[in-house]
């Protein structure tokens, strides 16, 4: 019986360990947004401040670069579930050997590294842009467009991920039944497969946002001479040394800790809804 | 030919013709603008020389191997056999890489089994929860938290020299420790998951009926838990792989001054190189290795490219 006791003291010493590898850095980083010291650390802790809290909300490029990067995730999120949901009603659709080809085909952006992606964009568009011997100022090279195309081609993946798991569980009877009885197809699209799609979409249209607002190595190349809050933020950290980066950094952790903390509290909220309608059937 | 016209004709059937035209204009624009042809272009590029736009498409924009020769034999009148400067970096990274990804296997490997077996319910969302929190933080914040924690003042070296276990702070950066560290932190949560949607489908029963017929718990791992999980490890070490061989981020901000990942010399040919062709073959050469990567891990655990994308 020691030997459990021993192996469950040692595996929640290690989650421990994890969990502090996890978290530590987050915090000294938080914990250096509110150091008066001049260089971003945590010790020596010389008094609070909240100076770089404001230095962070008077800095014009990140203000600029935050723009940018709402701009291109709206542009994504557009883009790219509108793509990934008819990807993956054609892969639903497909026969076995298409289907595979097919699938090798849209998965390869997944595992293709963000640069490359990039760079494969920034050049197909310049040598257009060359080709069709078009201005500087076109689309061909502007930095928002291209950086939302290059973005979209492998976030679209992602979207297709979460509309073909959740059409796995799509009964077609359904459709069926609304054809058989005179829908019309644009009818049963938007009125029974949307629906049932719901909250695929949701998922969607929130993870291709944050994806592409996180994005910074297809981005640095498709970007051009324009920027985003993650390349300003790079540029900056390259640099080295300012503890506005952390206040940012806090002001991130903040936003990530509500929103999932409501999502939470939604989910609960269902499920107790779910589980009381369930208790009330059986009591019938 | 006839399949692929029936094809059509039950397509457009089944869907109605508006609904079939958003499919395929939304598909074919994505594969075509998107993935193939961007990929085609960059390929093409890469055998060309560097010209300005105004010879762009005249006679002498023609195809060479002039950027490949360069990565692999250097400049004309290299004094050495080969461009170790740059082939060094390139099997550096990748080397790099490799280990980055056995390590998030070893460490990731102990904590995604203890999901699946010690913890369940509303308990395992808020464990999931906080496994993901770190993550929503994007990784050029995620390196610069590592930056703070490993820097000359940073707290590590404070504790280490009042501990007095050395005599003077030790520089984490310049020996890659911070580089290697954060980038195995970077991409973790694309470990755990898959190790743990691939061991959660185990029937714990298996390892009970194992441990009652008295096999040791490294056996019980060895035999029933890994050949379980072997999906589930393709998948991650794919994908910590490819992103930590692509990583760029971490390594502008966490390298030390003498040691380059290879994708900043492709960030170099582009910004101040000024060579994009020359860039590109680089880049050509680095989705050569991760494609290579991809399907040795197929080979090796067994899987199908339907399996790794879970």
């Amino acid at each position: 019986m020691s030997s459990t006791a021993l192996t469950r003291m040692m595996t929640l010493f290690y989650v421990g360990l994890f969990f502090t590898y996890l978290f530590g850095p987050l915090v000294l980083m938080g914990i250096s947004a509110f150091n008066t010291e001049k260089y971003p650390t945590a010790i020596p802790y010389s008094g609070f401040t909240f100076e770089w809290f404001n230095k962070l909300f008077s800095d014009k490029d990140l203000v600029r670069g935050v723009l940018n990067s709402l701009i291109i995730g709206v542009g994504v999120v557009l883009l790219s579930v509108p793509i990934g949901l008819a990807a993956a009603i054609i892969m639903s659709q497909l026969h076995k050997r298409a289907r595979s080809i097919y699938y090798a085909v849209v998965l390869s952006p997944m595992l293709t590294p963000g640069v490359i992606i990039g760079i494969s964009t920034l050049v197909f568009w310049d040598r257009l842009g060359t080709a069709f011997d078009a201005d500087w100022d076109t689309f061909f090279y502007d930095g928002i467009f291209l950086s939302i195309l290059g973005q979209t081609s492998f976030i679209s993946t992602f979207c297709m991920l979460i509309f073909i798991a959740r059409l796995q569980r799509f009964d077609r009877a359904q459709e069926e039944a609304a054809l058989d009885l005179g829908a019309s197809h644009l009818r049963v699209f938007f009125r029974i497969l949307i629906p049932f799609l719901r909250p695929a979409v949701f998922a969607a249209i929130v993870l291709a946002f944050l994806t592409s607002f996180e994005n910074y190595n297809t981005t640095v190349f498709t970007i051009v001479s324009e920027s985003t809050l993650t390349t300003v933020l790079a540029g900056k950290v390259r640099l080295g040394t300012d503890p506005s980066i952390s206040a940012l950094a806090v002001l991130i952790i903040l936003i990530t800790l509500v929103g999932a903390t409501a999502i939470e509290l939604r989910k609960r909220a269902e499920e107790k809804r779910i589980a009381a309608q369930l208790a009330a059937e059986k009591g019938l | 030919m006839s399949k692929v016209s029936d094809f059509f004709a039950e397509f457009v059937r089944r869907n109605g013709a508006t609904i079939s035209v958003y499919l395929f204009t939304a598909v074919i624009f994505w594969i075509a603008v998107l993935i193939v042809l961007p990929q085609l272009y960059m390929l093409d590029f890469s055998f060309r020389f560097n010209l300005p736009p105004s010879k762009i498409g005249t006679e002498e924009d023609v195809h060479t191997l002039k950027n490949y020769k360069y990565l692999l034999f250097g400049a004309e009148g290299n004094p050495n056999a080969f461009n170790w400067l740059h082939l060094e970096v390139f099997f550096r990274t990748i080397w790099a890489a490799v280990l980055v990804t056995i390590l998030n296997l070893v460490i990731c490997y102990p904590v995604a089994y203890y999901m699946t077996q010690v913890i369940s319910g509303g308990k395992a969302r808020i464990f999931i929860l906080c496994l993901i929190l770190p993550f929503w933080i994007n990784e050029i914040l995620r390196a610069f938290a590592f930056r703070i924690l490993f820097g000359l003042n940073g707290p590590i070296n404070f504790a280490l020299v009042h501990l007095g276990i050395v005599p003077e702070p030790v520089e984490f950066i310049k020996a890659d420790i911070a580089l290697y560290t954060g980038l195995a932190y970077a991409y973790m949560l694309l470990m755990i998951f898959p190790l743990y949607n691939a061991i959660e489908s185990l029937d714990h029963n298996q390892i009970d009926a194992a441990r009652d017929l008295g096999s040791p718990w490294w056996r019980i791992h060895w035999r029933v838990v890994i050949p379980h999980a072997k999906p589930g490890i393709a998948s991650g070490c794919t994908m910590v792989f490819m992103l930590t061989a692509g990583a760029l981020a971490a390594p502008q901000i966490l390298g030390g001054p003498s040691s380059l990942w290879f994708t900043q010399v492709i960030y170099q040919w582009f910004y101040t190189g000024g060579n994009w062709p020359q860039g590109a073959a680089y880049a050509f050469v680095l989705l050569t290795a991760c494609i290579v990567f991809v399907l040795t891990m197929m080979r090796i655990f067994r899987v199908s490219l339907g399996e790794i994308a879970k």
